[in-house]
Parts: C-alpha cells; structure tokens; sequence
C-alpha cells in the first residue's frame, strides 16, 4: 500500500463519513473523523518531505484508475510524488490539520459543525489530487474541486445575502480563469499529443521555436500556450484583474481564510508555473507578462492594504500582494524561490489569518479595526502569535547576521534575483517589490497598533454594544464598555503556537535547500544555477533593501498610529480622492459591474423579449398561427386543443403515402 | 442470447404494460407501469452485457419482411446501445415522478410514458429508414398528449408550438428518405450508412434532415417551442423531454446527416458552428434572466446542446466522443434538475424562483441532490458533465480555436445562471414561510435521485464504460469522415528551437557566452 494513497484519500473518506452522516452522526464524531484524517496525512506527509531533503526519497507515480480515453487524448488518475508534490503535501496538510484543531474552537457554538468539517476535508482532498495530478486534465480536476469546496466555505454561512453573492463571485471569476486554462489544455494537446506533464516538459523545447494560429492570430506556440495556462493561474491565484473574489471571499469562516484563501488554495497558480517551469523557460514573451503581472499586483494590492479597516481584507489584500511576489520570482526564471515564497508564507499568513481570528473571537465577532484597540494585555498569547507572524511578513532579518524571521529569506532572495535578472520586467518587478515590501511593513505594523496599542475603543462596536446591553453614551468615559475580551481556548492557541514556530524558523531552515540545492528540487522544477549564483552577487544595497524599506514602513505606521494618530485623518483630508480611489480598492468592481454584470443581464433581457418572443416567436409559430386562424376552419381546432389528432393524421397519411410509393 | 429476439422484448414489456394501464384503475395502473419499465431496464442491463465490445458492429440483430418490401429491421452499435441505455435507465424514474402528482386519468398516462418508451427504443434500434421514420415521428405523439392533457395552464398553446416546429422538420426529412431510397435502392441504414451519395445531391439531403433534426436538438433559432413546453410539461414529462427526445436529434446526425453525407456535412460545419457559437452565448443570457425554473433550465438545455453539435461537426474522435457523453450526461443531469423542480412544485405549486429560499435549511438533503446534479450541469470535473464538455471543446479546438474559445464561455455563464438559481433556490433567509415550511425529500423521491446521482459520478469518475462500446462506432465514422474533414485552423509550423531557455543567464564562472546548457542541471 502506498502511502501517499492514504495521504490523499484519508480525507476524501472523513468527509463522505461527516457529510453524509451530518446529523445522526453528531459534532463530536465528525469532527474526529476529520481532524484525525488530517492529523494522520499531515504525520505521513513530513516524512516523505524531509526524505527529500535528505535525497533519501525518490520521484514515483502511482497510478489509480484509468480516466478518460478518446483517440489519442487519454489521462489517468494518478498521483504523483516528488519535491515540488512533498512541499505541498507538507503545507497543505500541516495547515490544514491545524485549521481543523483550531475550528474546534472557533466553531464551537456553529449549530452546522459536520457540514464544515466535512468541506474543510472536501477541500483538503481536491487540492492534494491537485498538487499530486501527473496530467494537465488531474491537475485541473483539483483546481475545479478547490473551486467548489471555496464556493462552498464561502457560502457556509449561506443565509446572509453578502456570502452567497461572495460564494458565485468567486466561483464565477475564477471560471474566467478556468477559460484560459481549458482553452491552454486543449492547445498543449494539439501540440504534443498528450497531456501528461513529464512528457509536454520534455517535448516543450523542441517545439520553442514553432508558430501557430490561435483565433486568428498568429504567435509563437509554446509563448499563447503557456499565456492561455497562466489565465487560470490568474484567477485561483487572484492576479490583477482576476482578483476581485478574494477580498469578498472573507464572508467565509475565518479559518477558510486561513487555510484556502491564504496558505493552500491561491497559491495554486504558482504551484502550476512552478510545476509547469521547463515548458514556461520555452516562452519569454509569456514570462514577461507573468513577471510583470505579478509585480503590479503586487503593488496594486499592498496600497489597498493600507487603507482597509476589515481586520480580514486588510489580511485578504496581503495575500494577494504576497502571490505576486511569487509570481514575477517565477516569471524572472527563480521557481525555487517562487515556492520557498510560498512554503514561508504559508506559515505566516495561517498564522495571521488564525490570528485574526482569535481577536474576532475576543471580540464578539468584530472585524472592524476601528473598533479595537489595547488588546495587547487581555489577550497576550495571540498578541505574541500575531507579532511573529507580523515579523515575519514584513521580513525582519540581517543579511550579515544570517538571521531572520521566515519572509526575510524568501521574499529577500525574490527582490535579489528579480534584481539580478538584469532585464527591464525584473527591474521593475524588483522596484515594485520593494515599494510593495514598504507598504506592506506599513499595513501590517498599522493592523498590529490599531489592534493592539493605544487606548479600547470597543465600545463603538456594534457587536459589542449588543454584548454589554449599552451604547456608547451610556457607557460615557469608559470606551470599553465594560467588555472583557478573553482569550481563545487551547484548541486555538496550540495552532497558534504551532504556527508561530514555522513563521520564525521556517525560512532559517529550509533556505538551503529551496535556495541553493540542485538536489533538492531533483528535477522536480527548472532550476536556474546561473540565476541563483548571479542572485548571491547582487550588490549589499540590494540585500538590505528589505530591510530598509521594512523600517521605514514601520517607522510610517508608528508615527501615523502611535506618535501623532491625527496624521491618517489630516492625509485623508488632504488626498481625498487618491484615498477615495485606494479605499474604494481603484473601482474595479464598479467598473466589472458596469461592463460585464449588468450588460449582460440586460443583453438576457433583450435577447428574451426582443429576440426570442419578439422575433423568432413572433415571426414564427404565432405568425403561422394567426395565419392559419384567418383560414376559419382550422382555427377552432387549434383552440380546442385537438391539434394532436391533425398531427396522427398527417402521420398516418405520410406512412401510408411511403408504403403506396414502394409498391 | 443467440436467437433471442431481445429489443423486441424490450418494445413488448411496455407494449404490453400500456396496454394494461388503459384497462386498470389509477393505483394498478402505476404498479404495472413501474414493473413493466423495470422488467424494461432488467433487459437493458442484460442487453448492455450481453453487448460483446469489439464485436460486430451491429449486435442483436432482427429482421421480419413486411408488406410491400417493408422491413421490420432491428439491431444496435454502441451508440443506439447507450441512447437505449439512458431510455430505459430514466423511464422507471418517471414513473416514480409522477407517482403522486398525476391524478387525473392515471392508466391513460401511464399508458402514454409506456408507449413512448415503445417508440423511443425502436427510434434507436431501427435499422430501417422508414422503420425508423415512424418510430422517429411517432415517438412526438404521446409527448403531445402527455402536454397537452396533463400539461398546465397554457398546455394547448405550447403543444401546438412543439407540434409545428417538429412536423415542419419532419416533411422535408421525409421527401429527402424517398429520395434516398429511389437512389440507392434500399432503405437498410447500415447499407446507406457506407453509401456515396453524389455530391450535390449531398447538399440537400443534409439540409433536409438538418431541418428536422436541428427542430429536435433545438439548435438556435428554432429553440422557441422548448421552453414553452418544458414549462407546461408535467414533470416526468420535460425529463422525458430533457433526457431523451432531444437526443433524437444528435443521433439524427450521428447516425445519418454524419455517416451519408460527409462532404455535405463538411460543407455545412460553418454553419453549425455559428448556430451553436450564437446558442451558447444566447441562451446561456436568456437563461440568466429568467425567474421560473423550469424555464432556466430549459434554456440551459439549449445551451448544452449546443456543445454537442460543435462536438459532431468537429469530425474527430474527441468530438464525437465528448458529444456522445454530453448527450448521456444532459440526459441524466437535465432529467435530474427537472425532477429537483418537480420536488419542489409537488409541495408548493409554484415554479417562481422568488417563491422559494433558504431550502438548504428546512431541505437539506435535497439541497444536496440539487447541488450535484447543478455542479454536474456546469461541468465541474468529477461529473458526467465535465468528461462530455472537455472532449467535445477539446475536439473542436482542432477544428477552430475560435469556436472552442465562443463556446467555452459556456462554462462561465453556465455557472453564473447556475449558481445564481441555485443561491436563490437554497441559499438566503426563509423569506417565504410556506417554503419554510416545507418538509425534505421522502423515500420515493430519493429512489428516484439516488440512481441518477450514482450514474453521474461514475460517468464523471469512470467514463470507460460508456466509451469503450461506443469506441469501434466512433472510429468507423471518424474514418469515414477523414477524406472530406476541414483542415484544423492551428496550422502548427516547426521552428527552429531557440538555443536557451527564456531566463538563461550568462555563466557565473567567467565565461560570458550564453550557453544552452540548461538541460545539464
């Protein structure tokens, strides 16, 4: 038996057993089942990891069943187990095992607890068989069963309006991508005849140099097929443009946010660049505009970071600018940083989002920022969590100390090798980064003094009035309301605690490997030596880069947050529209709204009044109708309905009519 | 099995059990319908085992002379035996559908479904052109009644609708089989199947059977009479309608337009790209704005069908195929949704969408059945659904990128009208409190979406065994389409391959040549 069999199936069975068995089941048991399937993955997966890491672990494919087979295009599923499948086994079944222990707490009075940890489990599964897929078709397979399980966390809470539109607005973006990544499946098979990734990576240079007509235009093969696959990596990954489910994602529980919409599932576009990465190296036009994509989302979502109040958007928005990070290190040729990227910020980012939500826990449900304030001493231990994970985002580390906190490592060496590409898209991704890096030390240092410094000002909470039974004049010099916020339960803090390791050694550790080991990846990626070395020779301005603009911005949200706290409101003030267009997240669900969602509702409505009823029908069987009422004889027939006799008469004639005619 | 005149049972036991229904009271009426359309499915499992893959291309062959050189010719391939299949799997479910909510005129209903299940297995089976003619025609008539008698408020309107569309097709398609047979001297399929037609003659006899088998399918334009009678329908009766009668039409053209006019065929691509290309945009749209169920769906229907005929005219294996799964996945699946409509009009005799909300609360394992069987209408991968949309869009990328690209939007504003009915249905507060109030679904109704549900997941898991015995059928066509298939539009030309890979970089030692030497790590 493999083992990797069970990694992937354990779940698929917990959550069939509490689905299925919700109700007569019972919250205890479901929950058991399902944490302890994901305790059992997460416990076989380190070993195969670190068998990796010690090059004690080799690549192996096992197949399951046969899929689909239809001419030349058939696909199995199969799993498949290397380097880049172990870092994923890890991340995805660590975070998710612990996402599952912590929503024993934060879920604990949810009248619906099976039905949750049935999908947690869904998901867990569809997004490992994404990770191990061996064919394009496998891959997608997980990256359409991820989509549902997010569309059904986002809508967990269905009955408020704001998740179920959350829930289709994710689902349905990311369909645009999936049109992309069909449309890029269905072309890699014209071109090579298979669908298996081992063998597209192994053809794809051979066919670097060919062309071919894509709707009617006219462009080299491997860069439009490889452009087409990045449009689905855009929308699970959230790229600009295709990102605007992810912020609205937030509806869902919080520990969703945790595991899919921050550590597992958005980084699945980067897993398939990633995965992807010798077919990719075979199109520079298509890692220009990966490179360059990601840089501007990068950019583009920390300065919305900046302004948000919503404890989870404010964390959303992070996400979002910390995939494109990834991104244009893979579009500038640096896979292993791109996933070590990934791999640290997994931690972290869980970290945070598990963070988050053990203050929302503290504080009645509130997400608002503003309404927050001093809770550094009621609850220290997430105080203490959400601190390193702070750290570790806005990567505090010394490059001549050889110490930092995980982000340090990986999101360093992105800014260094995006600099040490030396061609203009690595440039600017390289400036952008590190803009990004000042806004995002601010946005995060800005989320950690609003929470947690100054004085309470919990008591304009609405959530928090209904606790206490007061409003805010009744409550008059004391702004707490007389809440006492307590701190989580152990099954929240011990993730907690957990977490917080990983987003302080993670990048210590492993920096080696992912960095600088040939054998370490195995293979398993495109793997740049030359990169990496001309990487480790970038100047020491470029190496302290991060570390400067992580000061400045925490200096900025210092002074804005703690020193002189009437600065935000003077810039608003000042800058209101540029505010208003940052706050407003650059309008572009107004602007989607405008062109895609409403057009096409009242282009439905046209085409139903004016086209089917007006014309067709019109113009059609009621034309001939009105017609055959002005001859009057048969106009009584159709009325009374007798118009099925007419129909077994003109049958019966026309098969006596053949009959008489082959005689 | 040898002898064994099994599609003639398979037409008897409803035959038979019509027969009875006509002369038994209300409850008899539907223990024999059940039993007759059960002992009906028994004989499909034994036929479908019995079918030996690789073997013969016709199976099960019967063959009586009638009067005057006509022939009573029955046999089946994998297609029929699949189509067949999917008839007989949905007719006991019908009845079951209709258990409680026809009242009125029971043994005359039952009747009807039972005689339609007659006609529908010798549409498939028939080896005869005119045999297959009068099953083809005939098979409308107890649709008519079944809409027209048990139909709603405005049943005369949309029978006659249906009627119309449908008789107009038909004349044209049979002056064309006079044709045909005073040509080629025999009226056996198999034989006309591997004949040459001269090449002009081609263009209109292909645009004699288009007319009525595009009416069938429905392919945009000729739409209309859809949701008008899918609305009035009874519920059995639009599953019916979903599951099998429209695939009276792609099996027109796989079986006919396909095989016996290939250079025509060829000739008319275009023309049904740019129906089907205009479909899925338009009625997925249309789709979108509707407030009564049954009505979306419908459109949805023509949207999906859509996907098989591009599927057909794309003339390769994976168009063919995915268009074959297409049709047995929009059978099930469109069935399934219908029944999931019924469930509800059975409870509140409304099929407004506003009439409903929040069912996931008050109806939570329905809300999970109808959740299925939507995921599995806008093809999420794991379903029936997917396995047909990614070999038929797959298939016309070959063909046309820009037709795969139109109709993949499919999947987009497939899953926008979907969901969007789906949050309306079972998602939200319980706005309305007799919806509220409304009690989830019993044991009949989860006999009835139980097997549907099975089926689709092992289409969707485990597609080989719906492929494998349509796999020789297919190729025969595919081959005999090579000569006059359109040349694809991707135009694929070698070049030279580039000398490294996009992000190389000078080597760290010294030597400042780029160098391909990439492949050595």
């Amino acid at each position: 038996m493999h083992t990797i069999l069970i990694i992937v199936f354990a779940p698929l069975v917990a959550a069939l057993i509490a689905g299925l068995g919700n109700r007569f089941l019972g919250n205890v048991a479901a929950k058991s089942v399902t944490t302890g399937a994901l305790l059992l993955s997460a416990g076989l997966s380190w070993p195969i990891f670190l068998g990796f890491i010690g090059g004690t672990e080799s690549a192996e494919v096992v197949q399951v069943l046969k899929w689909v087979e239809s001419g030349t295009l058939n696909f199995d599923w199969a799993l498949r187990v290397d380097t880049l499948t172990a870092i994923m086994l890890v991340v995805i079944n660590t975070v998710s095992a612990l996402v599952h222990l912590y929503s024993w707490g934060y879920m604990e009075e949810d009248p619906d607890q099976p039905r949750f940890f049935a999908y947690l489990s869904l998901f867990t599964f569809a997004m490992l068989m994404l990770v191990t897929a061996d064919n394009l078709v496998q891959m997608f397979f997980g990256w359409e069963g991820v989509g549902l399980a997010s569309y059904l966390l986002i809508g967990f809470w269905f009955k408020k309006p704001s998740a179920g539109a959350a829930a289709i607005k994710a689902f349905v973006v990311n369909r645009v991508g999936d049109l992309g990544f069909m449309l890029g499946i269905f072309g890699t098979y014209l071109v090579f005849q298979t669908t298996s990734i081992p063998e597209i990576l192994a053809a794809a240079p051979g066919m670097s140099g060919s062309t071919i007509t894509f709707v009617g235009m006219r462009l080299y093969t491997m860069d439009i097929l490889c452009i087409l696959l990045f449009i689905g990596a855009m929308g699970k990954s959230a790229q600009l443009g295709l990102h605007t489910w992810l912020p609205d994602a937030m509806e869902g529980p919080t520990p969703v946010s945790a595991l899919i919409h921050a550590a597992t599932m958005v980084t699945a576009g980067v897993f398939m660049l990633c995965r992807l990465s010798p077919m990719f190296e075979t199109a520079p036009t298509a890692l220009t505009i990966v490179t360059i994509v990601g840089a501007a989302t990068c950019f583009f979502a920390a300065t919305i970071g900046t302004t948000q109040w919503d404890i989870k958007r404010v964390i959303a928005y992070s996400t979002c600018s910390q995939l494109g990070y990834m991104f244009f290190a893979a579009g500038v040729g640096a896979y292993g940083a791109a996933m070590f990227h990934l791999f640290t910020h997994a931690f972290f980012k869980a970290l945070l989002f598990l963070g988050a939500g053990s203050v929302i826990h503290a504080m009645h449900h509130e997400q608002d920022m503003r309404y927050y304030g001093g809770l550094r001493k009621h609850i220290p231990f997430t105080f203490y969590a959400m601190l390193a994970g702070t750290l570790a985002i806005t990567g505090l580390g010394v490059y001549h100390l050889g110490v930092g906190f995980a982000g340090f490592w990986s999101k360093d060496a992105i800014l260094e090798v995006a600099y040490a590409r030396h061609n203009g898209a690595g440039q600017f991704a390289f400036w952008a980064g590190a803009i990004a890096a000042l806004l995002t030390s601010f946005y995060s240092w800005r989320l950690m003094f609003l929470t947690f410094w100054g004085k309470p000002r919990w008591i304009e909470s609405e959530h928090i009035q209904h606790s206490v039974h007061k409003t805010p004049a009744e409550a008059g010099e004391d702004t707490t309301g007389g809440y006492h916020p307590h701190e989580s339960p152990i099954t929240m803090l011990i993730p907690l605690g957990l977490l917080t390791i990983g987003a302080i050694a993670a990048g210590q550790v492993f920096a080696p490997s992912f960095l600088d080991s040939a054998a370490f990846w195995n293979g398993s990626i495109f793997y740049n030596e030359d990169l990496i070395h001309a990487m480790h020779a970038v100047p020491y301005w470029v190496k302290y880069t991060a570390l400067i603009v992580m000061l400045i911005g925490f200096a900025g949200a210092y002074v804005a947050y703690i020193a002189k706290p009437d600065i935000p409101a003077k810039f608003v003030a000042t800058f209101g529209a540029l505010h208003n267009f940052v706050y407003r997240k650059w309008y572009f669900d107004e602007l989607y709204d405008a062109i895609f969602v409403k057009p096409a509702f009242w282009l439905g409505n046209k085409f139903w009044k004016l086209g089917d009823i007006g014309t067709i029908d019109r113009f059609g069987p009621n034309g001939i109708a009105w017609a055959v009422e002005r001859s009057s004889v048969a106009a009584k027939s159709i009325q009374s309905g007798y118009v099925y006799t007419y129909a077994l008469i003109m049958l019966l004639g026309l098969v006596a009519a053949v009959t008489f005619v082959l005689l | 099995m040898e002898g064994l005149p099994i599609l003639s049972l398979m037409m008897l036991a409803p035959l038979a059990g019509a027969a009875a229904c006509l002369f038994a009271g209300a409850a008899a009426a539907r223990w024999i319908a059940l039993g007759a359309t059960l002992v009906t499915f028994v004989l499909g499992v034994v036929l479908w085992s019995n079918y030996q893959i690789g073997g013969p291309q016709w199976q099960f062959t019967e063959e009586a002379n009638l009067f005057a050189g006509f022939q009573y010719k029955l046999g089946i391939d994998g297609i029929a035996l699949m189509l067949i299949m999917l008839s007989v799997f949905l007719m006991p479910v019908c009845i079951l559908a209709s258990w409680e909510s026809v009242q009125k005129r029971v043994g005359e209903y039952m009747a009807a479904f039972l005689f339609m299940e007659v006609l529908m297995i010798g549409t498939f089976a028939a080896q005869d052109l005119f045999l297959f003619y009068v099953f083809f025609e005939a098979g409308l008539i107890p649709m008519y009644l079944i809409i027209g008698v048990w139909g709603g408020d405005n049943r005369i309107y949309a029978s006659y609708k249906f009627f119309l569309y449908t008789l107009f097709g038909s004349v044209l398609m049979l002056i064309a089989m006079f044709w045909m047979v005073a040509e080629a001297g025999t009226s056996d399929i198999p034989t006309l199947m591997q004949y040459s037609f001269p090449a002009g003659a081609q263009t209109w006899l292909w645009l004699a059977f288009f007319a009525s088998f595009a009416v069938k399918v429905p392919m945009w334009p000729l739409h209309t009479w859809l949701p008008d009678a899918h609305v009035q329908a009874p519920t059995a009766g639009s599953v019916i309608l979903a599951g099998v009668l429209l695939k009276l039409g792609g099996y027109g053209f796989i079986r006919f337009s396909l095989p016996m006019f290939p250079e025509a065929s060829a000739q008319f691509a275009w023309l049904v790209f740019a129906l089907s290309m205009i479909a899925v945009v338009y009625t997925s749209l249309v789709a979108l704005v509707q407030t009564d169920m049954k009505k979306l769906i419908a459109y949805s229907s023509v949207a999906h069908m859509a996907i098989v005929t591009v599927g057909l005219f794309a003339f390769n294996v994976q168009g063919l195929e995915g268009a074959m799964i297409v049709m047995l996945s929009h059978g099930l699946v469109s069935g399934a949704l219908f029944l999931c409509v019924g469930v509800i009009y059975d409870r509140l005799h409304t099929r407004e969408i506003a009439r409903y909300g929040g069912l996931a609360i008050n109806m939570p394992y329905y809300a999970l059945f109808f959740l299925l069987f939507t995921m599995a209408s806008i093809g999420l991968p794991g379903t029936s659904g997917f396995v047909g949309e990614f070999l038929s869009l797959a298939g016309i990328y070959q063909t046309s990128s820009l037709v795969a690209l139109i109709c993949t939007t499919g999947i987009i504003l497939g899953a926008a009208y979907m969901l969007y009915l789906y949050r309306r249905v079972a998602f939200g507060g319980q706005v309305n409190e007799d919806a509220a109030a409304m009690r989830d679904i019993s044991a009949r109704e989860w006999v009835m979406m139980a097997p549907i549900a099975a089926a689709v997941m092992w289409m969707g898991v485990y597609p080989e065994s719906f492929l494998a015995p349509m796999r020789a059928d297919i190729a025969v066509l595919d081959a005999r389409l090579a000569a006059a298939a359109p040349a694809g539009d991707a135009k694929l030309a070698p070049g030279a391959p580039r000398a490294a890979a996009a992000n190389a970089m000078p080597h760290h030692e010294g030597s400042e040549t780029s160098s391909a030497k990439e492949g050595a790590h």
